[in-house]
């Protein structure tokens, strides 16, 4: 059983974070993120082929945490495999003993470095889960009988303070239906409208441990670029002027993240940090979190 | 209806430049609806095309002829003879007539395409056209409230919106409308939002084998086959 498998048992509050394959071979960077994280940190996410920008893969990149310590999660979106590949990918991924995978729908190819390519999306992110879950169960999607069939941790992911936010619980639901045993979400600013979504979960009898995403605000223009650009995130206008005026920017993100941790605390079991190249301050932003 | 648009004239030109004796063959259908290739667009396209070559001083001779359909082999026979004058037949149908019209001149004649072949769709507003159908084979219309998921979600997804549409727009242009916001606010309309809740299985992209063949119940003989135009017996005659 995987790190993240026993401390979601546990219930205890729990912390993941997330690091981003490179561009080309050297690895270091992407490794060397990790090690800032602490041992707080029970899991790291590896995303698959971010923003559809070309770049290592993520199950090269989980072995080689694994190597080094690190239980990683590997993310799987479904732009550019088939159900074959995909299939296929989680069994790599168990022969390597990696436990935990979380399954996403990817970014549409257009938005990357290669944007004539052509997409695939021949699953999408409920049916990847369900694959999984087949695997898990000894059978492929065709029903076809497996020689050995893998064990998982999996997950998804919603965006709670994107509208139709109904909308969003549905399809988060059927994740949950379809095998997805723990969510991770995108990441919060708003933390009423945060709060709210919880609510409504919870109303409808969901239980499963939601980890909200956390993302440190480097800037005014990170803030402006993605109230313009990332959907489902929002960063509040009395925000964004709490940097402006202050001379430490990473200073005050960090500040906003740990108290924007403590304050949505009560509500979620845990919280999952998206660092983009600033994992040395995530142990900062555990600290003033009070974790 | 199937919906095209001009190739640009540049590119249109460099393909007919080993050519003297040309036809623009306009299609009376689809492609005219979408004002792309019918009568009136083929006859400006022979007075653009004569007086660029007219102005490189490399004239030719260049007519127009409208059929109703390319896709048809009758309005295609009613021509053939005067088709066959030509060096090069620029069709400016859709993908499908310019090589219906080469496999009815049974392969021997130059067919140019003018036209880019888009999409199956509708007149949205006089001038404007938009996709509606990706013809997969396996409608699902039903469950969906009457909005497309593989067609009017950019990534076909089966079980509900990915996380890059905002205030209703899709992550791949802002400007078009997310398909499951579409499908979520037509149930909601419809009363019918249970039906978001099932769970949908991959979908069979097998439904249609590409390239692909309907035959007619009513017209089941064993001769035709999917690779020709004519039954094999006339075909090897």
């Amino acid at each position: 059983m995987s790190k993240l498998s026993e401390a979601l048992k546990s219930g205890k509050f729990i912390i993941t974070s997330e690091v981003g394959p490179p561009k080309g071979i050297n690895m270091d960077a992407c490794l060397d993120e990790a090690k800032h994280f602490g041992e707080k940190v029970t899991a790291v996410n590896v995303t698959d082929i971010q923003s559809a920008v070309m770049r290592v893969g993520s199950l090269a990149t989980c072995i080689k945490l694994k190597e080094r310590g690190y239980e990683p999660i590997m993310q799987m979106v479904c732009r550019d495999r088939n159900r074959l590949s995909l299939q296929s990918e989680f069994l790599n991924a168990a022969i390597f003993g990696i436990e935990n995978i979380l399954c996403l729908t990817g970014d549409h190819q257009s938005l990357g470095d290669h944007p004539q390519c052509k997409g695939v999306f021949d699953l999408d992110s409920v049916q990847l889960i369900a694959a999984a879950k087949g695997l898990m169960e000894g059978k492929d999607i065709a029903g076809n009988k497996l020689d050995g069939s893998p064990s998982f941790l999996l997950g998804g992911v919603v965006s709670p303070c994107l509208e139709p936010v109904e909308l969003q619980i549905m399809k988060m639901e059927k994740k949950i239906r379809a095998g997805a045993q723990f969510i991770q979400t995108q990441s919060i600013f708003e933390v009423d409208k945060f709060r709210a979504f919880v609510d409504k979960v919870r109303a409808q009898g969901i239980t499963t441990p939601i980890l909200a995403g956390i993302i440190i605000l480097k800037s005014v223009g990170m803030a402006r670029f993605m109230n313009e650009n990332v959907a489902g995130v929002f960063v509040p206008e009395d925000m964004i002027k709490e940097v402006k005026e202050t001379k430490d920017k990473l200073a005050k993100g960090v500040e906003i993240a740990a108290r924007i941790i403590r304050e949505i605390k009560p509500h979620c079991q845990g919280i999952h940090i998206m660092p983009l190249g600033l994992g040395h301050l995530v142990p900062e932003i555990i600290k003033q979190a009070g974790l | 209806m199937i919906v095209a648009k001009r190739k640009p004239i540049d590119e249109i030109k460099e393909m007919l430049k080993p050519y003297n004796k040309i036809l623009v063959l306009g299609c009376g259908s689809c492609v005219a609806i979408c004002m792309a290739g019918g009568e009136k667009e083929a006859g400006l396209l022979q007075t653009e095309l004569q007086m660029a070559f007219d102005m490189d001083k490399t004239p030719k001779q260049i007519d127009t002829i409208t059929i109703l359909r390319q896709c048809d082999r009758e309005y295609i026979e009613e021509v053939k003879d005067k088709l066959t004058q030509y060096d090069a037949i620029l069709s400016i149908a859709c993908g499908v007539g310019v090589q219906f019209t080469a496999e009815v001149l049974g392969g021997e004649k130059v067919l140019l395409p003018g036209l880019n072949t888009n999409f199956m769709g509708a007149t949205i507003q006089p001038g404007i056209w938009m996709e509606r159908c990706l013809g997969c084979g396996d409608c699902v219309l039903d469950e969906t409230g009457g909005v497309c998921p593989v067609t009017m979600c950019s990534k076909s997804l089966m079980n509900g919106p990915c996380g890059g549409h905002e205030k209703g727009k899709c992550e791949v242009e802002r400007t078009r409308d997310c398909g499951w916001v579409l499908i979520y606010k037509r149930l909601e309309k419809l009363g019918k939002l249970d039906l978001l809740k099932e769970i949908k299985l991959p979908k069979n992209y097998g439904a249609v084998k590409r390239p692909a063949t309907i035959i007619h119940e009513a017209y089941q003989t064993p001769q035709i086959t999917p690779a020709q135009d004519k039954p094999i017996k006339e075909a090897t005659k």
